[in-house]
Formats: C-alpha cells, sequence, structure tokens
C-alpha cells in the first residue's frame, strides 16, 4: 500500500528493563531514530523493539491490545506522567508528533505496592480484578431480569452512571497517585451502580466491601491532590471520590445502627 | 466426517422453545459435580462463565488477558441489535431473522438465526438489569438507532462504547461468581491445544505466560469462546492479540472449520497511513445515519473537499442505492468505496479513501447534537489524523473487521469434536456470508447468557463421562508435542522478524484473499503462502526466553497458525465459484458489478477437515446443505 510522507524524529529513549518480579531492574539507554511523527507511541515502540531483536536483544514488554483507548492495556509512565503529556489520551492514542527531534524521553512501568512489575513495563493489576469481586456488579442472576422499559431510568441518572463508567481499568490514577491511592477507579464503579435503581440494593454493601477489598490490596489513602483525574485517559471526573465518601459514610453509620 | 446441524423439526418459530424442552436436564446437585472449561472472556465467554456458575457448575475459565474486562469485545462501539420493537417501527423477532438471513446472503442456517432473534429482547432486559448505562430518552425511556441492512430502528446503544460497556456487564456478572468460587480464573494463559481422550474434548493445554510452563487443566466438557481471526490480514480492526490459535489447534485436532473464506471488510475504517502502522481503526458504521459518503465526480480531482461545490461531488451510495442510501450493508459499501478508489476518484494523500461528510448533519442538527452523537468518534479520528471532522471531511476506507467463518458447530453449539463447543466470534453460526452490523455483540451474548447454559447440560446428562485427570497420557503427549513446537521455534535464530512475515502474510491476504478475488490469483496465493510458511520456518528470529513474558514466542504461535489459516482460506474462496456477501469472486457479477450468487451449486456451508501431515497441510471438504423453508431465496436488492 502507498504510504503517505511522514515527517522523521530521532529520539532517545530510557526505559526500565526488568526481566522478573523478582529482579531489581534498572533504566536501559535506547536510542530511536527515524520515528515517523504519524506513529503512536506504540507503533514508535513497535520500531524499537524490531531492531532489538534483529540485533539479538532482548525487545521491550509492555502491555497493549486494542490500540484505540478502551481495552486499559497500556500502561506507560511517559517523562512522569502516567499515559503521557497529553490529556484524556491513553498511550496507544498518543502520537508522536507531541514530540520533538532530538528529545529524550523517559519510559517506567505504572508504579505501586499493589502493582507489581512482572517484566519491563508490564504490571500485574489483578488487584483491580479482586476489588470488582469483591462487589462491584448487581447481584442479577441470568433469566430474572423484568422488560429493560419496566423501570425508567431518567436520562440525566444514565449519563451520570454511563460517565462513571467508561472507566477503562487502567491504573493510571494509581500510578499519577502520590499515595498510590485507587480512590477514583472504585469511586468510578461505586458511582455507576449507585445512581441507577438496579445498584440500590445493594448500595451500602457494596461500597463497604469495595473499599476494604482495595485497602487489603495495598492501595493507599487519598489526599485529594487529583492528580489521578489529569492522569485519567478517560478524564474520570474527581468529584467522584466525594461523592464515594459521602456514600461510605451513609453505609458505615447504616451498618452500625 | 457426518454433519448433522442437529436443528430441531417443526414451524421455525416454535423450534427453540420445543427444543429446550426436549433437552435433558441436569438436577441441581448433580450440576457441581460437573466442571466445564471456558476459554475467552469475551462477550460470549464471559457470559457463559457467570451463568454456568450461577446454575451451578464448575466453571474454569481462562484467558490470554491480563484481565478478564480487556478481551476484544470491549472495543465494540456502535450497538447491539434486538428486536424490541420500542419505536414501534414495525419490528419483530421475525424481521430481525429475515433481515439476518438475507443480510447473511441466505448463507446461514434458519434454525440458528431465528433462536438469535427470539432470544435477542431478553438480551437487553438481562444486561439493563445488570446496570449497563444505555442510551435513554428524557421520558426514561432506551433509546435506539439505525444500522446498516435494516429500516427499522432496533439497535441499543451506549455511546460509542456499547461493547465496553456490555463487556463490563458481563465481567462483573463474572467476577461475582469468582467470589462465590463458581468459576475459578486463570488470566495470562494461552490455550495451546485441546485435548481429546477416545476421541472428546476433556481438557486443554495452556501456556502460563508470565512463566512460560505448560499447564494442564481437566473437564467434562470444553468452550471455546475465544473471537475472530481477522488479524490473519495483519492490518484489521482487530486487537492485537486477537488470533485463531486456540479455534486453529482444535481444527488439527479434528473440529471442522466452516466457511473460513468468509471475511467481512468493514466500509468506514481510518485509511492506512504508512509502513509503521500496527493496526487500523473503525469509525462505527453508525456514522452512517448522518455522515455522506462522497468522492469528486473528476478522476484526479485534487481540491481540497470544501472547494468541491455538491453538483462535481459523487454521493455514490446514495446514487447506486437510493433506497438504503448511506446505510447500505456493510459488504455492498465497501465494495462501491473500493470501485470509486479503482476508477481514480479516491482521495487524501495516499488517493485510497474516500469522504464521510457530516457537514449537512451539522448544518441540519447543529455541532452540540453531532458531537452527543459521535464526540468521541470524532475524537479518535482527530487524535489519529491531525484532523477536525468537525471542520474536514473524515477520510475512510474499507478495512478487514469481522470473519463470519469459524468452527462449524450444530443447533447445541458443538463442532464436530464431540464435548467440544464453540461460541461467539469463533463459531460459524448466526451470520452466513456477510453479518448485519450490531449483531456480533447480540450473538456473543445469546450464546452465552441463552443458548450453551442449556445445551451443555443437555450433552453433560447424555454422555458417559469416564474420569479423566490431567495425568492421563493424553494431557502427556499434547504438552510433549506443545513444547517441542516451541523448542523448535526459539532454536531458530533466523533472521527476520515474526512481524516481517505476518506483514508478508497480510499483504499477500489483502491483495488476493481480500475485497475481490479471482481465480488466478487465489491459486497465487495459495503457492505464496505456501513458501512463507517453509521460510517461517527457516528464517524466524524470536529473541528473549521461554521462562519469562516473552510476546515475541507469543506471536510467533499465532502467526504459524496465521500461516495454515491463510491457506486454507484462499483454498475455501477458490472452491467457492460464486459471489456472496462479503465473498466477491470477479468471474462472478452482475453486469453492474452486483454479487451473483449461485444456489443452484453452492447453497451450502463448506465445513473442511483437516488431513495434514506434519510439514504439510492438507484438507477434505464437506457440505451442509442448506434449505430455506422460511425466507425464499431472493436476490438481495439494497436499490
Ligand atoms: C473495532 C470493532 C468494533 C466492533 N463494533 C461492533 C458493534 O458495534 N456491534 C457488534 O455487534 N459487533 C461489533 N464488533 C464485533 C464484536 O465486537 C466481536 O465480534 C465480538 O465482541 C467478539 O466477542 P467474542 O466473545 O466472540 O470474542 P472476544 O471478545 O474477541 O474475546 C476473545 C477472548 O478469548 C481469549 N483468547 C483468545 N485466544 C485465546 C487463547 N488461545 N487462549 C486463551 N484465551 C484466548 C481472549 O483473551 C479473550 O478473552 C466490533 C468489532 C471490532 C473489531
Ligand atoms: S479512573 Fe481513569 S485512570 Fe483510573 S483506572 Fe479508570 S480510566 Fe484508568
Ligand atoms: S492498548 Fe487498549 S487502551 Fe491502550
Amino acid at each position: 500500500m502507498a504510504s503517505a510522507n511522514s515527517k522523521k524524529i530521532n529520539l532517545k529513549l530510557k526505559v526500565w528493563r526488568q526481566k522478573t518480579r523478582a529482579d531489581a531492574g534498572r533504566f536501559e539507554e535506547i536510542s530511536a531514530p527515524e520515528i515517523p511523527v504519524d506513529a503512536s507511541f506504540l507503533e514508535m515502540m513497535d520500531i524499537v523493539n524490531n531492531r532489538l531483536i534483529k540485533e539479538g536483544r532482548d525487545p521491550i514488554a509492555f502491555d497493549h491490545d486494542c490500540r484505540e483507548g478502551i481495552c486499559g492495556s497500556c500502561s506507560m509512565v511517559i517523562n512522569g506522567n502516567p499515559h503521557g503529556p497529553e490529556r484524556g489520551t491513553a498511550t496507544c492514542q498518543l502520537h508522536m508528533r507531541k514530540f520533538h527531534d532530538g528529545q529524550e524521553i523517559v519510559v517506567e512501568p505504572f508504579r505501586a505496592t499493589a502493582f507489581p512489575v512482572i517484566k519491563d513495563l508490564s504490571v500485574d493489576r489483578t488487584a483491580f480484578d479482586r476489588i470488582i469481586a469483591s462487589g462491584g456488579y448487581i447481584s442479577v442472576n441470568t433469566g430474572n431480569a423484568p422488560d429493560a422499559n419496566a423501570l425508567p431510568v431518567p436520562k440525566e441518572k444514565a449519563d451520570d452512571a454511563f460517565n462513571s463508567a467508561t472507566c477503562i481499568g487502567c491504573g493510571a490514577c494509581v500510578a499519577a497517585c502520590a499515595n498510590s491511592s485507587a480512590m477514583l477507579f472504585v469511586s468510578a464503579k461505586v458511582n455507576h451502580l449507585a445512581v441507577l435503581p438496579q445498584g440500590e440494593p445493594e448500595r451500602e454493601r457494596r461500597v463497604l466491601r469495595m473499599m476494604q477489598t482495595m485497602e487489603e490490596a495495598g492501595f493507599g489513602n487519598c489526599s485529594n491532590t487529583g492528580a489521578c483525574s489529569l492522569a485519567c485517559p478517560k478524564e474520570i471526573s474527581f468529584e467522584n471520590i466525594a461523592r464515594m465518601n459521602s456514600e461510605y459514610m451513609k453505609a458505615s453509620v447504616k451498618r452500625r445502627d | 466426517m457426518k454433519l448433522d446441524s442437529k436443528a430441531p423439526s417443526g414451524p421455525i418459530s416454535e423450534k427453540w422453545s420445543k427444543h429446550k424442552f426436549e433437552m435433558k436436564l441436569v438436577n441441581p446437585a448433580n450440576k457441581r459435580k460437573h466442571t466445564v472449561i471456558v476459554v475467552g472472556t469475551g462477550l460470549a465467554g464471559a457470559s457463559a462463565s457467570a451463568t454456568m456458575a450461577e446454575l451451578g457448575y464448575n466453571v474454569v475459565t481462562l484467558c490470554m488477558h491480563e484481565s478478564p474486562r480487556r478481551a476484544h469485545s470491549i472495543a465494540a462501539q456502535g450497538g447491539i441489535n434486538a428486536a424490541k420493537n420500542y419505536q414501534n417501527d414495525g419490528d419483530s423477532v421475525y424481521r430481525l431473522f429475515y433481515d439476518t438471513i438475507k443480510g447473511g446472503d441466505f448463507r446461514a442456517r434458519e434454525s440458528n438465526v431465528h433462536r438469535l432473534a427470539e432470544i435477542s429482547p431478553n438480551i437487553i432486559d438481562q444486561c439493563v438489569a445488570q446496570g449497563v448505562p444505555f442510551a435513554r430518552e428524557y421520558g426514561g425511556t432506551l433509546t435506539n438507532r439505525s444500522f446498516g441492512g435494516a429500516q427499522v430502528s432496533r439497535t441499543f446503544y451506549a455511546r460509542g462504547q456499547t461493547g465496553q460497556q456490555l463487556l463490563i456487564g458481563a465481567y462483573q456478572a463474572m467476577m461475582r461468581q469468582v467470589d462465590a468460587g463458581g468459576v475459578k480464573l486463570f488470566t495470562r494463559r494461552e490455550v495451546m491445544d485441546i485435548v481429546l481422550v477416545d476421541g472428546v474434548a476433556r481438557g486443554v493445554l495452556a501456556r502460563n505466560l508470565v512463566t512460560g510452563e505448560l499447564e494442564s487443566y481437566a473437564a467434562d466438557a470444553v468452550i471455546l469462546a475465544t473471537g475472530g481471526y481477522g488479524n490473519v490480514f495483519f492490518h484489521s480492526t482487530n486487537a492485537k492479540m486477537s488470533n485463531t490459535t486456540a479455534i486453529w489447534r482444535a481444527h488439527r485436532r479434528g473440529a471442522a472449520f466452516a466457511n473460513p473464506c468468509f471475511t467481512q471488510i468493514h466500509p468506514t475504517c481510518i485509511p492506512h497511513s504508512g509502513d509503521y502502522q500496527s493496526k487500523l481503526t473503525l469509525m462505527s458504521e453508525s456514522l452512517r445515519n448522518d455522515g455522506r459518503c462522497w468522492v469528486p465526480k473528476t478522476p484526479g480531482d485534487r481540491r481540497p473537499p470544501e472547494q468541491i461545490p455538491d453538483d462535481e461531488r459523487d454521493y455514490f451510495l446514495e446514487r447506486v442505492y437510493p433506497s438504503f442510501g448511506n446505510l447500505a450493508p456493510r459488504d455492498v459499501a465497501s465494495r462501491q468505496a473500493k470501485f470509486r478508489v479503482d476508477e481514480g476518484r479516491g482521495v487524501g494523500p495516499t488517493n485510497v479513501a474516500v469522504y464521510l461528510d457530516f457537514r449537512d448533519a451539522i448544518k441540519r442538527l447543529g455541532e452540540k447534537v453531532v458531537s452527543e452523537r459521535y464526540g468521541n468518534l470524532f475524537d479518535i479520528y482527530e487524535k489519529i489524523t491531525g484532523d477536525n471532522p468537525y471542520k474536514v471531511p473524515m477520510r475512510i476506507y474499507p478495512a478487514v473487521h469481522y470473519t463470519m467463518g469459524g468452527l462449524w458447530v450444530d443447533y447445541n453449539l458443538m463442532s464436530t469434536i464431540p464435548g467440544l463447543h464453540v461460541l461467539g466470534e469463533a463459531n460459524f453460526s448466526d451470520h452466513g456470508a456477510n453479518r448485519l452490523g450490531a449483531s456480533a455483540l447480540m450473538q456473543g451474548l445469546a450464546d452465552g447468557y441463552f443458548v450453551i447454559p442449556y445445551t451443555i447440560g443437555h450433552y453433560l446428562a447424555g454422555t458417559k463421562l469416564p474420569k479423566v485427570d490431567t495425568q492421563h497420557d493424553a494431557f502427556r503427549a499434547a504438552r510433549a508435542e506443545i513444547q517441542g513446537g516451541i523448542d523448535r521455534l526459539m532454536a531458530l535464530k533466523g533472521s527476520r522478524t515474526v512481524d516481517d512475515f505476518h506483514r508478508a502474510l497480510g499483504t499477500i491476504m489483502w491483495d488476493k484473499v481480500g475485497m475481490s478475488r479471482t481465480d488466478a490469483g487465489l491459486k497465487q496465493a495459495i503457492q505464496e503462502i505456501q513458501t512463507l510458511r517453509s521460510e517461517f520456518y527457516e528464517d524466524v528470529r524470536i529473541s528473549g526466553d521461554k521462562s519469562y513474558i516473552n510476546p515475541e514466542l507469543e506471536k510467533a504461535g499465532r502467526v504459524a497458525d496465521f500461516l495454515e489459516l491463510g491457506e486454507l482460506m484462499a483454498r475455501d474462496a477458490l472452491e467457492r465459484k460464486e459471489s456472496c456477501g462479503g465473498h466477491f469472486r470477479e468471474e462472478y457479477q452482475t453486469p453492474d458489478n452486483e454479487a451473483l450468487r449461485d444456489d443452484e451449486n453452492f447453497c451450502h456451508v463448506a465445513a473442511w477437515e483437516y488431513s495434514g501431515q506434519p510439514g504439510r497441510t492438507n484438507w477434505n471438504r464437506h457440505i451442509e446443505p442448506l434449505s430455506f423453508e422460511n425466507v425464499k431465496l431472493a436476490t438481495r436488492s439494497y436499490k
């Protein structure tokens, strides 16, 4: 297929290399010459990897899949920013036209005690699955549902729920937080389900259990800096956290009664 | 090989109820004694795992992703069909059934398609109960949009993120069962083989992608829900890890592969821009509700779009298909775009694109409404191309998107290997030669929530299953074979990367087994693929080690399978001497370039049986005749 003439730039990468979970890890300097500016950040990594392979070196491992900002797999800290410098953008949607010729780029994995590195830029985020398993759902067995229009949901509520539900579970909020708190992720799920009438019956149990699992998994506390929301590729609103705190308070009080 | 569809007798609208009544049941106390393996956690796998665990089965679920929620279903944008008739516009189960049969160009089994349409309303009910935030009207009821190939509004959606919301619903239902102990979940596991004992599927062999170890899992039945194989073309709208490995290894163990050449090329994707490109991004078909496709009337007109006045534009879909216009089905719309480019009227820097223009929609509805409907798609487009579609028309071009072919299954979703069931995009069942938009999500969830939970019970209750564990010789043999294959690949230390081979295969496939196919081209493709495959086994280079995360090794295994599948697709396309749906043979077309079906000779499913030996591929072609008792065989027309 024909290829458009894309401008090219030369970059210097400093990439975190770590063979296994047990390995100590270190930065490695790798040059990335002649990178087309229309390539995405991950395509830049592909180009670098293909060169490493041809030289018989171990390519850089990183998680990715959809490459359209929706699966939540990609997880790099680029020059100190989870998912890089562009707001509301996952690493896979970031394009090299945002960088300039000769620039040095530091690439690290998402770092948090609850997200151990398993190789290079790849981390273990199963703690998020455990949080969902502990209450991030509505208990309704298949076959039990009434007609979908039986219970009207005001458009505003549906939109509100949707906005929280767009979280892709990437963990950038945790990586951005000085305390490695998972509050933005947890609150997005809590609010998605709390605003819907279908979520009402389990409202209290849900927030209590999810918060408990979050703490047990080793995530830190929220100190209200808002860094999470700024790093979030889906721009999940910081307000979710305050709303969850109030859900949590109400639920704890009720449970004590 | 016998292909018994097991479709129940009786009137079409009663088949499924009758079958549900006649199927054997497993009593509640016995369910927990049965272990069922589910491979894949997309819509099909997650919904099946959740529902079977709710029923009391012991479910073991594996996926190659880091989390079940990352399955490729997450990326579906546009929506999900259901015959709810909430819009009061004349929709019905029968109409959805009819549209799907016709849309599939009469190459799908009527009984399965009718069941799908019947189940569709329950899916929406289930998802809403789980908290899936579908789009709603101010009055609080659900809203709908239209999709290609239909004249009613029956598509439910959650902005441009329908797949995400449906998958999260199914994932949450499944995680609830993980917490309750009904589902044992194993992530970052790639299934490399299906283990047969006495000809019956009794387990799988998986590679732990973190440690590199091979692990054995035994069960009473195995379900594959591993998605589609569009990545055989290298460039497609599929996620990068989507692959054919699990179904291909099952095929090599005896599961027939049906209609492998039926590939859907989606008309609205962001065009290819350079050699570094790793995938193509879909722009949802829902955009064709309000966007208008055009090219300049004059070949070689290089003026920027805003300088081309209306009377010098060719709104080609509206011109050729006045009644469906921009909403013509995918195969039809894709081919029209290709024709325009072949005529030298393509646009953009590569001349391999057409415009999808929102100027009139913005004039009619205002920017706010357009942004509410398509905002996130416009953002994706701008991020990738650097152009703002509110100002400049989008450039789009067809790309490989979906594979209608897959493992052959009967009405119970069982393959030709007893005990091996196949759900979702991995099977061939419901879409014939072309899938209608918003019908894959419907099928995945129908299979997982509402079909397999019944039919698996029928299988387990009616089959004698001697005790088998992972110490059985069949597991040892499979393990030795897989280990040998991995060692062989690692030892090659050749000079070309896995991606090099994959791209080369993709080029052959796109040029000769893509949007239009010829006898000579297909024959050439088969030879070229065979040559490429032998080069692969001499010259591929995988660096790194097999005992820790090694994406190159993972990709190599997948590409090795694609290199065989590609050949089978070409053979299937060569043997199918007709044009139907997504399969367009240049030799078989009407004077105005429409597909020319041959119902006399090809009104059947082609199911291929693997009969190759190590190092040599070979297949036997079998057929399942299709009969149309309800929808009359007719030439598909969207004019
Ligand atoms: C960009 C895009 C947009 C789409 N939009 C729509 C839409 O709007 N409406 C619609 O109806 N359809 C749409 N489709 C089609 C639809 O999304 C898919 O057909 C459907 O989601 C497939 O679901 P699935 O459950 O069969 O497989 P997938 O979701 O692909 O899941 C496959 C699962 O199998 C696992 N897996 C695969 N191989 C292995 C292995 N060897 N070992 C272990 N695990 C394995 C994966 O980890 C994953 O969990 C779209 C498709 C694309 C590409
Ligand atoms: S809240 Fe945002 S940053 Fe955190 S996991 Fe969700 S999408 Fe990622
Ligand atoms: S690769 Fe899927 S979100 Fe980035």
